[in-house]
């Protein structure tokens, strides 16, 4: 059998908050899956398999909680299966579900990913002292700001642009609702007199620790065609991972994500990203990596991203809107941050971003990283069947 | 679907307690054996997949760092499963399917040495209502056999019974971490651990890793005499609520038996992921094996039981059954959670 084709028929996300207390981790879930469920106008029974990803187990202190978490996915007496590929984790599960529809195993995957941080502190568990490792510093920040200010010494970015990225996406995400961070009252001298945490990045250019859940459902071509509602066809899938540190890694721009994009790409016949696709929902946990995943990913030539970020180009109203949703600065279920990068894409597509809609948008790419930024997972989608 | 095989298998000599070396250290030479048996380099495979716990290394992300044990420079195609071997082997087998590569890397491992095992499967429980209770994995094993007891689809003999003669066939598996038994009325003489559990019927603690390549069509004949290939997979899972289920059936092993296949043809061999004696009897039924079926001839998990890795050493040890010819059709099962909440079933076959 071919390779099938694969068709994003539903998409559901929970209100991103910092304590859903409202909900058990099942109650979380569940939530995104039902949103999912009835955007694809399906109910549990027409589901045949279910991929699960987050990221470590020890967020909310559960070992392999898809055992406990199968009754209120509607698993049981199905397959389901459980991702766990870092930060990209989102991303990797989506691709992992697509995979199961690619090679004609199944029809219809709900696919869902979710992060309860309050459960635990995200920046200890990244934290824990392993010997003859070098310590993360006290979480992510501590361990990406080296990177970052690598990159401002190789490309020569004034100072502001990280404060711009977080400004603009600030602002998207008040025009999300599921958003966790609504800020109406953002300012760039609110952001500028942030607190300095990792030098560069202040308070306000870092991602928020969130609770919440992302789902979807991805059909054949067959359900894609039958669908009411108009699919998001998966025009290229790809992942790529590199070890996390050895002598001339190139940890600014890595080597893995340049060849993910570069596999996306050729998977959805595309050869200039920046004039071909119309949106991007890129996984920008600190202010600074929009301008350094805009060079990994070939929107702009090596030291030039920041450029793009400066004159407007990634705003909503620029030529390639980068993160309309809000991003990861809004919203950061860490397991779930991914999927919810694959999400907005297609829901740009789909034409159901609401406020944060980019009019006619054709082509989406959805970009997740993790680990050390040497886990990759990339999709596109597309109004048009492959 | 495309045709897959098991080309190469390697594992680990399975111990108690691995001190001094780390995961990676304990994975490398394993990667290494896997890929040196078919002369077959990083750069030649097109998919990378595997299994481990976070819970078990106690550490968050620890498969970042076994995977510097691969070679994953030029980046690779890789991904993970927080799940046993096995599901990674399916992964990869899905990937395969989808017909852009011929070749696929699994790996699996862990030590649980370094904690209780436990107390830390506990952990994998229901966290509002049952893990505050921290009941453990031997005594909800225990629950299980007490209602095969209770309904009288088994004795403490047989228990007894399937313990001696899987640790009896372990004695020929080099591999295997306890080997040989004494008779079936000496071992009834044991206290219980958790009743009617007594020590033989509980597996070892083992720390150990595993790995697999798999090959489609050509591929799989180029690299192999004798691709043991996989002519059905499958895999379920049932609920989480103890109370719901009936301990004494396993019926998700019963769905993933019958579209893997495994009554379409005469099973030579069966390797079951029972890591308690009790649970062989429950698999055996639910995939309606016959009794001239060989069970574990390895000596199976109640002989080296790796968490995350014995499910896939199942495969792996079906797969050589064939490779070296002395099965035809094998049947190779992995279970994860409590009491075989999750099961998957593979059907392997010679040419």
């Amino acid at each position: 059998m071919a390779k099938q084709r694969v068709a994003v028929v539903g998409i559901g996300q929970t209100k991103h908050d910092s304590i859903r207390k409202d909900v058990s981790m099942a109650g979380l879930v569940r939530e995104a899956a039902l949103r999912a469920l009835a955007d694809a106008e399906m109910d549990w029974k027409d589901i045949d398999a279910v991929v699960i990803g987050k990221a470590p187990d020890f967020f909310e202190g559960v070992m392999m909680p898809e055992g406990y978490l199968a009754d209120a996915l509607g698993a049981v007496g199905k397959p389901m299966l459980r991702v766990h590929t870092a930060g990209s984790v989102g991303g990797s599960t989506a691709l992992v579900a697509a995979s199961l529809v690619q090679a004609g195993v199944h029809e219809r995957v709900l696919t869902v990913a979710f992060e309860k941080q309050s459960e635990s502190e995200a920046m200890w568990a990244l934290s824990l002292p392993i010997p003859f490792q070098p310590p993360l510093v006290a979480g992510a920040g501590g361990y990406f700001a080296p990177h970052i200010r690598s990159y401002i010494r190789r490309s020569g970015a004034p100072d502001h642009i990280g404060m711009l990225v977080a400004l603009k996406d600030r602002r998207n995400g008040c025009k999300n609702p599921y958003a966790h961070l609504q800020e109406h009252d953002i300012t760039l001298e609110k952001v500028r007199d942030s607190i300095m945490l990792w030098d560069p990045i202040r308070y306000s250019e870092t991602c928020p620790s969130s609770d919440g859940a992302c789902a979807m459902v991805l059909g054949s071509e067959k359900v894609g065609d039958a669908a009411t509602k108009r699919p998001a066809w998966v025009r290229g899938t790809a992942m790529r991972s590199e070890p996390t540190m050895f002598a001339g890694r190139d940890q600014v721009s890595p080597q893995g994500g340049r060849d993910c994009a570069a596999d996306v790409y050729r998977q959805a016949g595309i050869r200039s990203p920046r004039r071909e696709i119309d949106v991007v929902e890129m996984y920008v946990p600190f202010s600074w990596f929009e301008p350094m995943w805009l060079e990994n990913l070939g929107f702009a030539e090596v030291g030039a991203g920041w450029k793009l970020t400066e004159a407007g180009v990634t705003a909503m109203d620029g030529d390639l809107p980068v993160n309309c949703s809000g991003g990861v600065l809004c919203s950061n279920p860490i397991g779930a941050s991914g999927m919810l990068r694959f999400a907005e894409a297609a829901m740009q597509i789909r034409g159901q971003a609401g406020e944060h809609q980019i009019d006619g948008a054709r082509v989406a790419l959805g970009h997740a990283y993790g680990g050390g930024s040497q886990f990759f997972a990339m999709w596109v989608v597309g109004a048009e069947k492959p | 679907m495309r045709d897959v095989a098991v080309v190469s298998f390697a594992q680990s000599k399975h111990v108690r307690r691995l001190p001094g070396l780390n995961e990676v250290e304990m994975l490398m030479p394993v990667l290494g054996e896997v890929r040196d048996k078919i002369g077959i380099t990083q750069d030649r495979i097109g998919f990378t997949c595997s299994g481990s716990s976070d819970y078990l290394a106690g550490q968050a992300f620890s498969f970042v760092m076994t995977l510097d044990g691969v070679g994953a420079w030029p980046p690779i195609v890789e991904s993970h499963v927080e799940m046993d071997g096995a599901w990674a082997l399916y992964e990869a087998w899905v990937k395969l399917q989808i017909g852009e590569i011929d070749t696929a890397l699994v790996y699996s491992y862990s030590k649980s040495s370094p904690g209780e095992l436990r107390d830390v499967l506990t952990r994998q429980l229901d966290p509002y209502y049952v893990a505050p209770l921290w009941p453990d994995s031997v005594s909800l094993a225990a629950l299980q056999a007490r209602a095969l007891l209770d309904a009288g689809l088994a004795t403490e003999r047989d228990f007894a019974e399937i313990a001696r003669r899987n640790r009896t066939d372990a004695s020929a598996n080099p591999h295997a971490q306890l080997k040989g038994s004494r008779d079936t009325n000496d071992l009834l003489n044991d206290p219980y651990i958790v009743a009617p559990l007594r020590r033989h019927a509980c597996p070892p603690i083992s720390d150990g890793a595993a790995a697999v390549v798999l090959a489609a069509g050509d591929a799989a004949r180029a690299l192999s005499e004798r691709p043991a290939w996989i002519r059905g997979i499958d895999h379920r899972i049932e609920t989480h609520a103890f109370g719901a289920r009936n301990l004494t059936e396993s019926p998700s092993t019963r769905i993933a038996g019958d579209r893997a296949g495994v009554a379409r043809g005469k099973i030579d061999v069966a390797e079951l992921h029972a890591p308690f004696a009790s649970q062989e009897g429950i698999l055996k039924r639910a995939l309606g094996l016959s009794e001239t079926v060989a069970i574990n001839p390895s000596g199976g998990p109640l002989a080296a039981n790796p968490m995350m890795a014995a499910g896939l050493i199942r495969i792996g040890e079906a797969a050589e059954r064939i490779r070296r010819g002395e099965a035809d059709r094998a049947v190779a099962h992995a279970t994860s959670g409590h009491c075989l909440q999750q099961n998957l079933v593979c059907v392997l076959e010679g040419d």
